[in-house]
This record gives C-alpha cells, sequence and structure tokens, in this order.
C-alpha cells in the first residue's frame, strides 16, 4: 500500500463526488460549478502560468551550459553533429524541436546485450519513450478535439482531426449500447491506456516508485478520471450535446448560461478539468513551459566562438602576478626564472 | 527435517541493515567510512577568504555550524534561484520520469538508491517547495516539501560529495536537467557555511597562492622540468629546451599541475616538452610556459562560481602580460569545461589575444576564435593532418589501446574525435569501448569534481566500476592493455581503479603517445618508450 | 555425488534463487533494478554477480579445484568489497546456498544427508574462500589508500632527485 497514490486516488474521487453530487442539490450550485469555477480556473491557470514563466525569465542566464551529446564543430575532417552538439540557432532549433516533439533524449534509452559469446546486439529501451509519446499526443489531440465545444463554425482543423481520430468506427449493436455508436475516437481510448501505462510504471518499476511523489500520482488519477467521464458522456449516457455547447459557447462568449438538460456527470467532468487547470501553474505539469527555458539544451553551444555576457558578472579578488612574484622572486632567480622587478638592494 | 531449516526469506527476514523500503525521506543519511571526503582544513578555507573556518568532522554530532545557518542556506538558494535560470528551472520542471535513474556511475556501482540523479535533486528541490512553492507550504511532506533541518544539511554535504559532476544523466533527460548544475549550486551553498572537503579546498588555496592544485614553488616547478628535460635526454638523445614565462613567444602552454608531478601524467608532459622542441626546431614556434599560471585545472569549480573565476583569471592575465598570440591547453577535464563554457563570459574578452591561427599549416581555429585557447589535441590534430609531424607508430605497437572519454571534454565540449584521430595516426591498435560506455554517454572515472582523494576509496573504486567493467571488457576481447585518456584526474584516478578491477590495463596521456611515436630532429636510436620500457623489437 | 548430478539437473533455478537472494541484500529499489536490466554495461554489478553466482554453480557440481572457485568468487567480491555494506553482508550470500539447495533439491531421507554434508562442507569451503578474497579486496582498497599519492607523486620527485631516496624508501615511511 501506497501512501502516495492512495491519498491522490482518494482526492480525485472525493473532487469527481463534490461536483458529481453538488451539482444535483440545485440551480445555484450548477451555476458555481458551471460558470464561476471555470472561470476561476483559467483565470488561475493564465496567471499562475504567466507568472512562472515570468518567473524564469527573470532568472538571469549567466553561462552557456549546453550539454553537448556530440562531436563540435572543429578543424575541417570531423564532422560535427550540429543537432546534438549545436553551435547555430538553426541547430538548436531542430534539437528542441525533436526534443519536444519527439522526446529525442527519451529515446536514447538503448541498451546492448551480449548474447553467449561476444555477439553483441543493441536493443531500444523504448516503453517509456512510447509511453510518453502516446500520452501526450492522445493529450494534445483530445485537447484539440474540444475546440468544437468553444468555437462555432467549428475551425476546419478540428473537423478533420476529428476524422482522422474517428477513424476506427466501431459500431456495436447491443440493446444496452444503442446501435449507430458515434465514432470511436482513438485518442480517448490511448490517453486513459497511456496515463494507466505510467501509473502502473510508478507502481511497478522499484526505482520510480521510489521517487514518486503525491505531485507525481494526482495528476494522472485526474487525467485517468477526467478522460473516463469524457469517454463516458459520448459513448454510454449519451449526455445532451445541444445544451453542453449552449454552456461552453456561454462562458467564452462571455454570456454564461446554464442551459437545462446539461448532466451532473458533465459538471463533474467540467469541474475536474477545472481543478487541473488551476493546479497546472503550481505543480511539475509546468514543464510544459519549462521545456522551452532549459538552459543546457536551448542554447547554443559555441560559447568558444561568441563570447556569451553574464549580465552579473561580479568582480573577483584574484591573486595578481606582482603579488606572486612578491611571495617568491629570491626563489625565482635562484632558479633563473624571469622575473619583472629585481630585489632591492639590502642595505 | 524441512522444517527445521529457514528458507532463504526468513533468513533475510532477519537481517536487520536491509532497508525497510521507506521512502527516502524518511531514511535518514548514514555517514560511512570510505565513501566521504576529510572536511576542509580551515587554514585554507581561511586563505581565500572564505566564511566559518573551523576544523570541523563529519562524524561528528556537532558541524560547528554558524547560528544562522538556516537563515544563510534560505537566502543563498533565494539568491542562486535569481543568477540562475537553470537552477530554477530544473528545481521546477522535473516529472521524475525516472530514465535518469539509473545512468550515475554512482548509482550503479554503489547501489545506494540516494545516489540515482533524480534523488540527488530531490535533496534540494524538497527544501526548495518548502521555502519557495506554495504547494510545498500547503502540502508539506505530502507535497514532497521539508524543512532545512541538520540531518538534511548533512544528507546534502553526503551525497553532493558523491556526485562527480559528469553529465551524463543529462544527456538521457527529457528537458536537459544537469544535475552537475544542482551539485554546484548545493556545494556553494555548502560552502557558506564553511562545509567543503579538504580534497578541494586545499587544492583551491595552493593555486590561488603558488598558482597550482599541488603548491608548488616556482623553483620547485622549474627543478621538476628540468629533470624531464634530462629524462628525455636519456630516452632520446634530443636536448629540449623548454621556455618559462617568455615574453613575446608565440603560444602560452597551460596544462593541470598533475601532468608536472603526478605519474603517469608526468609522462604526458614529457610528450608535451618533446612535440613543442620539435616544432621549435622544424617551424621555429616558440611555446612557453609558466608558472604563475602553471594550473590548467580549477578545483575552484569544485567550490563555487567565484572561485572558480579568481583562479581562471590567471590565464588570461599571464597570456596578456606575457604578449602571447593565443593560449594552448593541454589535456585536462574540467579545465576545459572551464575554458569552454565559463571562461571567456567570467575572464574575457580576451582582446588582447589574436584569433588563434596554427602558424605552421595556416589553418585558423574557427571554433576557438573568441576564447582563443586551443586544445592540445585539436592542435596535433591539425598538424598531423597536414603532415607536419614525422611519425612512427610502429614505436607503440605494445600498447593495444582504447580510449576514455573524459565527462568535461564530451559532455560540456564535444571533442570526441580529435583525440581518436591523433591516437589512431600515432598507434597501430586501437579499440573502442562498448557504444553506451564511450562517447557522449561515457563513464565517469568515478573521481571527478575533486574526489579524487584516498580517504573515499570504496566510493572511487565503486563508482569507477562501471568504466572499468568496460575496459575489462575489451581488454577481454581485444587484449587492450592501454587506456588512453585527455584529462590529468583520469590519469591519476584510473591506475588505481585499474588496479583494483584490471590489473592488467594501465594508463596513458595522448600525448604521451604522440610523443613516443614522434621522429625527433637528431634523435639517437631509440631503445625505450619515455616510461624506459623497451620498444618493440627491442626487448632482449 | 549424486547430490551433485541433482544440482545440475535444477542448476537453472538454483542460480536464479541464489541470484534473488544475493541482490535483495542491496536496498529494495536497488535490487530491482539489479535484478532487471540485462545490459552488462548498464549494469555491471548484476551482470557480474550473476555471472560470478553461475560460475560458482559449476565449480559446485563439477567438483572444481579450490582455485577455479577462488576465480569465480573473485569478481562478486571484488564488487562487495568497495560497496557500503559490512563484512557479513558481503559474505552472507555463500551461507544462503545452503538454504537454498535444500529448497530446490528433493529430501531423500537418511540417504541424502550423507550427500548434504558433503554439499555443505564444499559450501562451508567456498565461505572460506570467500573471506580470503574479501579481506584481500579489502586490503588492496587500503593499500591503494596508503600508497596511490605516494606512487604518483613521490615516484617523480623521487625520480626527479628532489626527494631523498633513504626517506622515500626507509622503515615508517
Amino acid at each position: 500500500m501506497n501512501k502516495n497514490y492512495m491519498v491522490s486516488l482518494i482526492a480525485v474521487i472525493v473532487l469527481f463526488l463534490i461536483a458529481y453530487v453538488g451539482t444535483q442539490l440545485g440551480a445555484g450550485v450548477q451555476m458555481v460549478f458551471g460558470i464561476l469555477v471555470p472561470y476561476l480556473a483559467v483565470a488561475l491557470f493564465v496567471a499562475g502560468f504567466i507568472r512562472r514563466v515570468m518567473g524564469w525569465s527573470r532568472s538571469a542566464v549567466p553561462f552557456r551550459i549546453t550539454t553537448t551529446c556530440g562531436q563540435q564543430p572543429s578543424l575541417p575532417g570531423f564532422k560535427q553533429a550540429k543537432i546534438d552538439n549545436p553551435s547555430t540557432t538553426f541547430g538548436v532549433v531542430v534539437r528542441m524541436f525533436l526534443e519536444i516533439v519527439c522526446f529525442r533524449s527519451l529515446f536514447r534509452n538503448t541498451k546492448m546485450k551480449l548474447h553467449g559469446g561476444t555477439k553483441m546486439t543493441h536493443q531500444l529501451e523504448i516503453f517509456l519513450w512510447v509511453g510518453a509519446l502516446a500520452f501526450h499526443y492522445a493529450f494534445f489531440t483530445v485537447v484539440v478535439r474540444h475546440l468544437r465545444f468553444f468555437t462555432e463554425p467549428v475551425p476546419f482543423f478540428v473537423t478533420i482531426l476529428e476524422k482522422v481520430d474517428s477513424f476506427m468506427r466501431i459500431e456495436i449493436l447491443y440493446d444496452a449500447v444503442q446501435a449507430g455508436l458515434p465514432g470511436v475516437y482513438m485518442s480517448g481510448l490511448v490517453l486513459v491506456a497511456a496515463a494507466i501505462y505510467l501509473f502502473l510504471r510508478r507502481v511497478f518499476i522499484p526505482q520510480v516508485r521510489y521517487i514518486s511523489l503525491v505531485n507525481d500520482f494526482f495528476p494522472l488519477f485526474l487525467i485517468i478520471a477526467i478522460a473516463i467521464s469524457g469517454i463516458f458522456m459520448r459513448y454510454l449516457t449519451k449526455v445532451d450535446i445541444v445544451a453542453i455547447k449552449e454552456l461552453t459557447m456561454g462562458l467564452v462568449t462571455f454570456r454564461p448560461t446554464i442551459p437545462d438538460g446539461v448532466s451532473y456527470l458533465f459538471f463533474a467532468h467540467m469541474f475536474m478539468v477545472s481543478v487541473l487547470l488551476a493546479y497546472f501553474p503550481f505543480s511539475k505539469l509546468m514543464h510544459m513551459g519549462g521545456v522551452f527555458l532549459s538552459p543546457t539544451r536551448n542554447m547554443t553551444g559555441n560559447t568558444r566562438q561568441v563570447r556569451h555576457v553574464n549580465p552579473w558578472n561580479h568582480p573577483v579578488k584574484v591573486h595578481t602576478y606582482e603579488e606572486y612574484e612578491d611571495d617568491f622572486r629570491e626563489k625565482m632567480i635562484e632558479v633563473g626564472l624571469p622575473v619583472v622587478k629585481m630585489p632591492e638592494e639590502k642595505a | 527435517m524441512a522444517d527445521e531449516l529457514i528458507t532463504p526469506d526468513e533468513l533475510l527476514s532477519k537481517i536487520d541493515h536491509r532497508p525497510s523500503g521507506a521512502g527516502w525521506m524518511d531514511t535518514p543519511v548514514d555517514i560511512r567510512k570510505g565513501m566521504y571526503c576529510y572536511a576542509s582544513n580551515p587554514k585554507s578555507v581561511e586563505t581565500l577568504g572564505l566564511p566559518n573556518a573551523r576544523a570541523w568532522n563529519p562524524l561528528d554530532e556537532d558541524w560547528k555550524l554558524p547560528e544562522n545557518w538556516q537563515q544563510i542556506i534560505h537566502e543563498g538558494f533565494k539568491e542562486r534561484l535569481e543568477k540562475f535560470r537553470s537552477f530554477k528551472v530544473f528545481m521546477d520542471i522535473c516529472v521524475r520520469c525516472g530514465a535518469c535513474a539509473d545512468k550515475c556511475h554512482f548509482f550503479i556501482g554503489t547501489g545506494d538508491p540516494k545516489n540515482m540523479p533524480v534523488v540527488r535533486a530531490e535533496l534540494l528541490r524538497s527544501v526548495y517547495r518548502n521555502d519557495f512553492t506554495t504547494a510545498g507550504k500547503i502540502l508539506g511532506k505530502l507535497g514532497g516539501a521539508r524543512p532545512m533541518s541538520l540531518d538534511v544539511l548533512k544528507e546534502w554535504w553526503y551525497y553532493m560529495f558523491q556526485c562527480t559532476e559528469c553529465r551524463r544523466c543529462s544527456v538521457f533527460c527529457p528537458y536537459g536537467i544537469d544535475t552537475a548544475e544542482i551539485t554546484i549550486m548545493a556545494r556553494e551553498l555548502l560552502n557558506l557555511l564553511g562545509l567543503n572537503i579538504d580534497w578541494i579546498a586545499t587544492p583551491v588555496a595552493n593555486c590561488y597562492r603558488t598558482g597550482n592544485h599541488l603548491g608548488i614553488q616556482p623553483h620547485a616547478f622549474k627543478d621538476m622540468l628540468d629533470f624531464f628535460v634530462e629524462d628525455i635526454e636519456e630516452v632520446t638523445g634530443v636536448l629540449v629546451n623548454p621556455a618559462y614565462m617568455e615574453k613575446d613567444a608565440d603560444i602560452l602552454f597551460i596544462t593541470p599541475s598533475g601532468d608536472v608531478f603526478a605519474d603517469p601524467g608526468t609522462y604526458t608532459c614529457m610528450g608535451y616538452m618533446l612535440l613543442f622542441h620539435y616544432l621549435e626546431e622544424k617551424y621555429g614556434l616558440k611555446v612557453t610556459w609558466s608558472t604563475y599560471a602553471s594550473e590548467g585545472g580549477n578545483f575552484g569549480f569544485f567550490t563555487s562560481h567565484e572561485t572558480m573565476k579568481r583562479l581562471n583569471s590567471k590565464m588570461y592575465a599571464e597570456a596578456r602580460r606575457l604578449g602571447v598570440k593565443w593560449i594552448l591547453g593541454g589535456e585536462c577535464g574540467h579545465m576545459w569545461r572551464v575554458i569552454s563554457q565559463y571562461m571567456d563570459t567570467m575572464n574575457g574578452p580576451a582582446d588582447f589575444l589574436e584569433e588563434p591561427v596554427n602558424p605552421i599549416t595556416g589553418t585558423k581555429f574557427e571554433n576557438a576564435v573568441s576564447t582563443k585557447v586551443v586544445h592540445i589535441t585539436e592542435f596535433t590534430a591539425d598538424l598531423i593532418r597536414h603532415d607536419k609531424l614525422e611519425l612512427d607508430p610502429g614505436r607503440n605497437d605494445n600498447q593495444i589501446i582504447t580510449f576514455h572519454d573524459s565527462c568535461n571534454p564530451a559532455r560540456g565540449m564535444g571533442l570526441l574525435d580529435e583525440p581518436r584521430y591523433v591516437i589512431q595516426n600515432v598507434a597501430n591498435h586501437y579499440y573502442e569501448m562498448p557504444a553506451n560506455t564511450i562517447r557522449e554517454q561515457t563513464f565517469c572515472c568515478g573521481s571527478g569534481a575533486g574526489l579524487n582523494a584516498g580517504e573515499n576509496m570504496e566510493l572511487r573504486m565503486a563508482g569507477g566500476f562501471p568504466r572499468a567493467n568496460a575496459v575489462r571488457h575489451v581488454h577481454e576481447t581485444h587484449g587492450v592493455n592501454m587506456l588512453a585518456c585527455v584529462c590529468a584526474i583520469d590519469r591519476a584516478a584510473l591506475p588505481a581503479s585499474m588496479e583494483y578491477w584490471v590489473p592488467e590495463v594501465d594508463v596513458t596521456g595522448v600525448t604521451e603517445l604522440v610523443a613516443n611515436a614522434l621522429i625527433m630532429p637528431g634523435e639517437k636510436d631509440r631503445k625505450t618508450d619515455l616510461r624506459g620500457e623497451p620498444l618493440p623489437g627491442m626487448e632482449e | 555425488m549424486r547430490r551433485a548430478k541433482s544440482l545440475a539437473a535444477k542448476k537453472k533455478e538454483i542460480l536464479k534463487s541464489w541470484f534473488k537472494v544475493t541482490v535483495d541484500s542491496y536496498p529494495a529499489d536497488t535490487a530491482r533494478f539489479l535484478k532487471g536490466q540485462k545490459d552488462p554495461f548498464a549494469n555491471p554489478v548484476g551482470d557480474t554477480t550473476y555471472r560470478s553466482l553461475g560460475a560458482l554453480l559449476d565449480a559446485l557440481e563439477n567438483g572444481s579445484a579450490p582455485e577455479v572457485m577462488a576465480k569465480a568468487l573473485d569478481p562478486i567480491l571484488r564488487i562487495r568489497a568497495v560497496q557500503p555494506m559490512s563484512p557479513s553482508q558481503a559474505t552472507r550470500f555463500v551461507f544462503s546456498l545452503k538454504q537454498i539447495i535444500r529448497q530446490h533439491l528433493p529430501d531423500n531421507g537418511r540417504a541424502g544427508a550423507g550427500d548434504f554434508r558433503d554439499m555443505d562442507v564444499k559450501i562451508d569451503e567456498m565461505a572460506l574462500a570467500a573471506f580470503d578474497i574479501y579481506v584481500a579486496c579489502r586490503e588492496k582498497v587500503f593499500e591503494l589508500k596508503a600508497t596511490e599519492s605516494r606512487k604518483q607523486f613521490f615516484g617523480s620527485l623521487k625520480r626527479a632527485g628532489l626527494m631523498v631516496e633513504t626517506e622515500a624508501d626507509g622503515p615508517g615511511f
């Protein structure tokens, strides 16, 4: 039994129940969960995010401490690793792009195996990489898809993405599940699966369990709960989409209303999203912004070619050559080392 | 009968030393002999004017801290968060994915889970959350926060001096979080309370006063080089004539003092002297040494940014005083991290020097036009490429060589192919170690960042094991008997590591190999290499 | 000797249990890493331990000479001698083999007891060899502590004639 994930799990369940049960109490509470809380959450998210990024950018970058992961620019004949050890802004951009879009460093986790004698094979340790990619891309797709609820007309890219995402169309003709299910979005399922993988990893891989905190489990559970409630609404309980869109459009156009027929599950879903938004700037989720600001990766490694200026280059006390010669003059002369000042004649 | 026996698991359950599997925050630090270095000598701390100079012992309950030490740490922390974006971002964005966990040679070698890079950083992060974040203040321990206490401080000290700032973890981190940077900050904070180790503090004090870590005074420095002159004459029949602080020489040469005073670096030093003599005889190039700037290494880097700058200032100051064109740097690890990523920013611009051009080949070192410091293997590689050195690689035929990338030139500069090119041109038998142990994934020698003391030998051997294991592999498969490197700490630390793990393998600098192959003008029939070992075919 | 034969049949399982017990002397998180990571270069401790134990079982099975046993013991003890563990923790794995073999090999009653005794004697010998090697490794570490800097620094100073010979080599140095 791990306290860290139990606490997180209970917290998420409590959050869900607060909204799910609370909104059944009446219109006033629905106003709170449907209008007040989302506005507050978005405000917290935006203000918190900006404050955090501003906080980082206010800190100085005194040195160029690029992690060089390849051959430096050198003499002709030595091939520079232009991406892994970039000396141009273009190289840095490519490096950052590959890092952010492909999680390149995680992909570096290769391992080798010795087979019997001396034959060696390389093998990728790709589970973390695949899991992380799946999670982030699914999350991204889900977020973009949800733009449908906040725009009118729905932008073309959202529609295209939906088409691609629901490419796998499953039609289940059960009595319990109504016929003609809407196209199944892969992203939702992948998101849940990947988040569960990332959770299990934290429980079962001992090193990762050792380092995991409540702050690591809580967002995972929250995202899983959000995704599952969303999937439930879409495929099983068949919520009133028109009413929901009226509510969400009301929010973005600053004419908030609570239409009739919005399900309690939706309020719970939206409340959990609000919590995630509000929590975001105060948590490790800020890696989304921070990854752009990491000095070991977002700088060129060309410090020998172009001088980097430290904004607070404090002067320091140094031991000058003159002081040094004063300390050792006689000894230097004795062994024939050149000195600047000859010793004064002794009286 | 069977029921009389206890099962292995029961047996194990009786061992009370086995950690209970409690979280790291609930496991107090256990300072073990062999894993830590002695506390700094108060005299050295005083010489540098650093705070809280006093005699203290890490094993004592009382570390003789100033009354307001918690406040000092808090304010120091705050100041560094503002001065270093790296520190602030790294405190905030780790998602604890665990990609770094098993990349640290100290974790792999010692098996101590607090040596996972992420935990090393969490030691600081936990205090950061408590002191500087809202969430940490509200959630407390549940949110991974804990207040600064004496136990936490001791834990910091113990584990921050079990990190060699090698940056291997940083290569695998999706955000580039660099544990070296975190260790550097933590050591700065510890230094505010006078909590350094003597193996760092005393070399720093020495270097400040005498110009080098070993505290060698100018006359002894010259005596030593004079002795090498004799040795070289004995081996090659050539009388070399090193220049000291010669004004208007072409190039100032600076190398770690370890090369001058510690075996087997001394042979590398003789290598430099032979090379420079060759270039002077053949091409009239004038290289000078300096006793004032007689230290390339910089243990100040392991103390604080400020101390690093104080020690480093001598390089440019001396180059300026002597009026040389540019600086040539010897084989050293962290010296090159400092030159490559800090020197120009701290003590530059070096506008009094010329953009470095090799006067013999005409090659301009485009990659060093601002710092004006060229690496010896870049320089040698350029000479070889232009066929300016007459070489007999066969003289190195007794050596079956592999190359150990030193952490700093690899991950703080990118000097990877140059030394390999040089080795392969001066020797015939060369083999690489497995790919996940070289180049940017190289394993530390286990003794970097000021940890190559004697008292922490167990730590060094355990931390050096991943490297030694890869050496053993090439020793067993290819018969490798010589481990080449471009770092003075490697040359000081790896011989012990090899003696313990792979006794059949010796350690050499790259320039030593160059000098053995270099056909000197007017040399006698050379029978031995620089170490006095018979050359191939010269064995009795 | 029959026991040795049945040992051969069950070697795989015995090795697996023995390895598990041996690495379980590390903190849980480390132990799991040592068991899980198969790359010999990313996990040299786990790999060396595994190979050492395998070689020891081979030696036991074949009734090999003490030198063979010592050669198999060396790599694992060389590691444990520099890790943060006590001498008893470092060598305990040898004794745990007795329990493991009994767990895996069927008990043949009275007739089998003699075989177990033979095996126990062999394992005791292995333990004694382990002590020797462990202590030798510790001695090596202390020798390195004592002589490393002397070799490096005084060696060159002596060669340079900057240090008087007798002083360097004399007693009590």
